[in-house]
């Protein structure tokens, strides 16, 4: 139908413009009578020409009283002007007529392929999330780029039906594109329990359940490095089961979960070597701006010095945030701190190491918050060897949307020379990434 | 090891089969802001209990998902949100680990009560962020007009009566009272604000358009530059010059914002800033408690500013 008129109406256009230029010429008498006399029989067939045009017109329009006078050119705010709920013209088509008393559709099919989001409607809240890091000054031991995307994260998220929601989140970079997490979570199960299913980050302790964008430095702290495997860490496929504990003093959830037992720091040689990780957290308001948030994790699996052999990982964190209600937008102070011992039996005598780290943020304008951490750890395969660090960091939110970092960090390595770096950050995102738990 | 790894399963395996807690027989209603719970007084009378996330000193959009919230939507029997994604930051991680079937989005006690109201500001064309933070779904300021409120409160009403068929009559009744003293309380802000129909003003924040469509006010601008993004120098320079043109003298902004940008503005300008209550619980030192005590602080509020400014 609008099809059609989009044909019709240039053409219309085009004949009034030819009859109109036509006899501005014969005006001009420089013509002979034979040439206006062709010129008559022209404009006089054209005319027929236009009145049969009319005609289509009006049995077109009569066929289709659902779409009266659609424009052919819709003024620009004419979908704007629908109201809500209604699809905007242009982004349906009309059922053929019988398919309807046929038991077909009735009315409005969405035309798919179409530049509107309506018919896309199920699809899931998507997101990239841009990460890139420069590094400056002199680190020989573990050094960084000096210019590099690190990743690009991409996340799908949605309601899967009435009993289960997804999360995907993708992650590509300079190392290769992986799968980073991608689970179903069950949010109405029977009995309090909440459960996940998929690959995921294992819940132990903080920062290993956290993406790489959301953690308030643009490094991970040596422990998660030297005891928890680094940027992966505990990530693993498995199912994660959790409960709340209600009791009248505080906010308590116990969670357990079994993974295939193949991670960074974990190897499975056999069906039967898996990894299982168990955390209890703690949380109460002590007022209204003051919070604590305490917990502790266990993990357990083989690791890779052989099948015999297995770690235990052991890790406490608390962490005690500020922030005013009213002032939300203005001030915030957290102080976070995690410690961690890994046991590894990797020959005769296991190697038990120990690392922690311990971590300041503090609100300084509504976009500005400065930051320190300190950070210590053994070597999960070497105790002896201990690495320590401290950083500095200014952060800087254009909007909620992007983040511009610098963090000065020194590390003092175990074998060598000591590092001064300085590292920058700029983390971007677009689209619509759900919100994070607290 | 595998004694450890047995016992530590087994205490896990306890932990997570405690039994769930019985269920007090009043219906416990939870809603995302202080404006809601009101309302939802108002019809449920005693019939129900009533708690709130969100305070109304706060700014709806930067509230903190904390767990002490995941336990309130644990026990919850009716979640009332204000939807229009005004909660998209913090309440979608809270519902997701409440442990609580009733209350997921789009179930049965999951009533978003923006479905009642007349939402303005719903964004045409193309959207991008550039234009700040924009709620696609239209502005979810929108329970700041009395009728909002009147048809908010008669479908938390329906509400109620579906999931307590039996004090329906006492719902209706509530209802029905609440309707006749926001009647009452309509005359007199409509007739104490009639004088200042058409009076030009800026906002802090576009926190306002229903508020203002009711009483007819002009809104000529806003201190931040776009919805959400932080008052920018060059914007304020921009904003001081219409007003001057325009000669607006009052500057209304919510309790939750720096005001030392708008009393920088209002300086230069002569126009005074008055902070109103965007919310049940949102004014300092003022017990604006519920619905009608709110709408009667803002218009006492503003009518003293028009008159000290001298508007009309």
């Amino acid at each position: 139908m609008v099809q059609i008129f989009r044909f019709v109406r240039p053409s219309l256009l085009a004949v009034t413009a030819l009859a109109v230029s036509s006899s501005a010429f014969a005006q001009t008498g420089a013509a002979s009578p034979q040439d206006v006399a062709a010129l008559k029989a022209q404009v006089e067939q054209l005319q027929k020409q236009i009145e049969a045009l009319q005609q289509q017109i009006v049995a077109l329009q009569a066929a289709a009283p659902a779409a009266p006078a659609m424009p052919a050119a819709a003024p620009p705010g004419a979908a704007a002007a629908q109201p809500a709920g209604q699809p905007p013209a242009g982004t349906t088509a009309q059922v053929p007529t019988g398919a309807a008393g046929a038991g077909g559709p009735e009315g409005q099919l969405p035309v798919y392929g179409n530049t509107s989001a309506l018919s896309k409607i199920f699809n899931p809240d998507m997101a990239v999330i841009g990460n890139f890091i420069g590094a400056a000054g002199k680190n020989d031991v573990d050094p960084m780029p000096a210019l590099r995307l690190d990743e690009a994260e991409m996340s799908f998220q949605a309601i899967v039906d009435p009993y289960a929601r997804a999360d995907f989140f993708l992650s590509a970079s300079p190392d290769g594109f992986e799968i980073e997490e991608g689970f179903i979570t069950f949010p109405t199960l029977p009995g309090g329990v909440l459960m996940k299913v998929g690959k995921m980050k294992a819940q132990f302790g903080k920062v290993n359940t956290m993406h790489s964008h959301v953690l308030p430095w643009v490094d991970e702290p040596l422990p998660m490095r030297n005891l928890l495997g680094g940027d992966e860490g505990l990530n693993d496929s498995g199912i994660s089961v959790s409960k709340l504990i209600l009791n009248p003093v505080m906010f308590l959830e116990a969670t357990g979960e079994v993974y295939n037992g193949d991670n960074d720091v974990f190897k499975s040689y056999k069906r039967s070597d898996l990894g299982y990780v168990a955390r209890l957290r703690g949380y109460r308001d002590i007022s209204e701006a003051l919070n604590l948030d305490v917990g502790t994790s266990f993990a357990y699996g083989h690791n890779d010095a052989g099948p015999e052999f297995t770690t235990r990982l052991y890790g406490i964190d608390a962490t005690l945030r500020y922030r005013p209600l009213q002032q939300a937008l203005y001030k915030k102070a957290m102080i976070r701190t995690e410690w961690f011992w890994s046991h590894r039996e990797q020959s005769a005598v296991p190697v038990s190491a120990f690392g922690g780290y311990v971590s300041a943020e503090y609100q300084l304008t509504r976009r500005l918050f400065g930051g320190g951490r300190f950070d210590t750890s053994e070597r999960a395969t070497d105790a002896s060897l201990k690495d320590t660090s401290a950083s500095a960091l200014l952060t800087y939110w254009p909007s909620e949307f992007s983040q511009v970092r610098g963090q000065y960090r020194y590390t003092r390595y175990a074998e060598g020379p000591n590092a001064n770096e300085f590292l920058f950050q700029f983390l971007f995102s677009i689209g619509a990434h759900g919100a994070h738990v607290f | 090891m595998k004694n450890v790894t047995s016992l530590l399963a087994a205490a896990f395996a306890g932990v997570l089969l405690a039994a769930a807690p019985a269920r007090a027989a009043t219906l416990k209603v939870v809603a995302t802001t202080q404006d809601l719970e009101a309302l939802a007084k108002e019809v449920g009378g005693d019939k129900i209990e009533t708690d709130s996330l969100a305070k109304g000193y706060q700014d709806p959009h930067q509230v903190e998902p904390k767990p002490s919230f995941i336990l309130k939507l644990n026990k919850a029997d009716l979640l009332i949100v204000v939807g229009r994604e005004l909660e998209i930051g913090w309440l979608p991680p809270l519902i997701n680990q409440a442990r609580n079937p009733k209350i997921q989005a789009g179930a049965d006690r999951y009533l978003d009560a923006s479905q009642f109201a007349h939402i303005l500001e719903i964004p045409t064309g193309q959207i991008t962020r550039a234009m700040g933070d924009v709620h696609p779904q239209g502005n979810p300021h929108y329970w700041l007009s009395p009728e909002n409120g009147r048809k908010i409160a008669q479908g938390i009403q329906k509400k109620l009566s579906e999931i307590d068929p039996g004090d329906a009559a006492y719902y209706s009744q509530r209802y029905a009272d609440f309707d006749r003293r926001l009647g009452e309380a309509e005359k007199r802000w409509n007739a104490a604000m009639a004088p200042y129909k058409g009076v030009k003003i800026v906002t802090y924040h576009r926190s306002w358009p229903n508020f203002v469509e009711t009483y007819g006010l002009n809104v000529v601008g806003y201190v931040e530059p776009k919805p959400g993004i932080p008052p920018s120098p060059s914007h304020s320079l921009e904003l001081t010059q219409e007003m001057k043109k325009d000669n607006v003298k009052i500057i209304v902004i919510e309790p939750y914002f720096d005001a030392k940008t708008p009393q920088a503005i209002g300086r230069e300008t002569g126009a005074q800033v008055v902070t109103l209550a965007p919310s049940v619980g949102g004014a300092k030192g003022a017990p604006v408690n519920d619905y009608i005590s709110l709408f009667d602080y803002d218009v006492k509020t503003l009518v003293a500013a028009f008159q000290a400014a001298g508007v009309k």
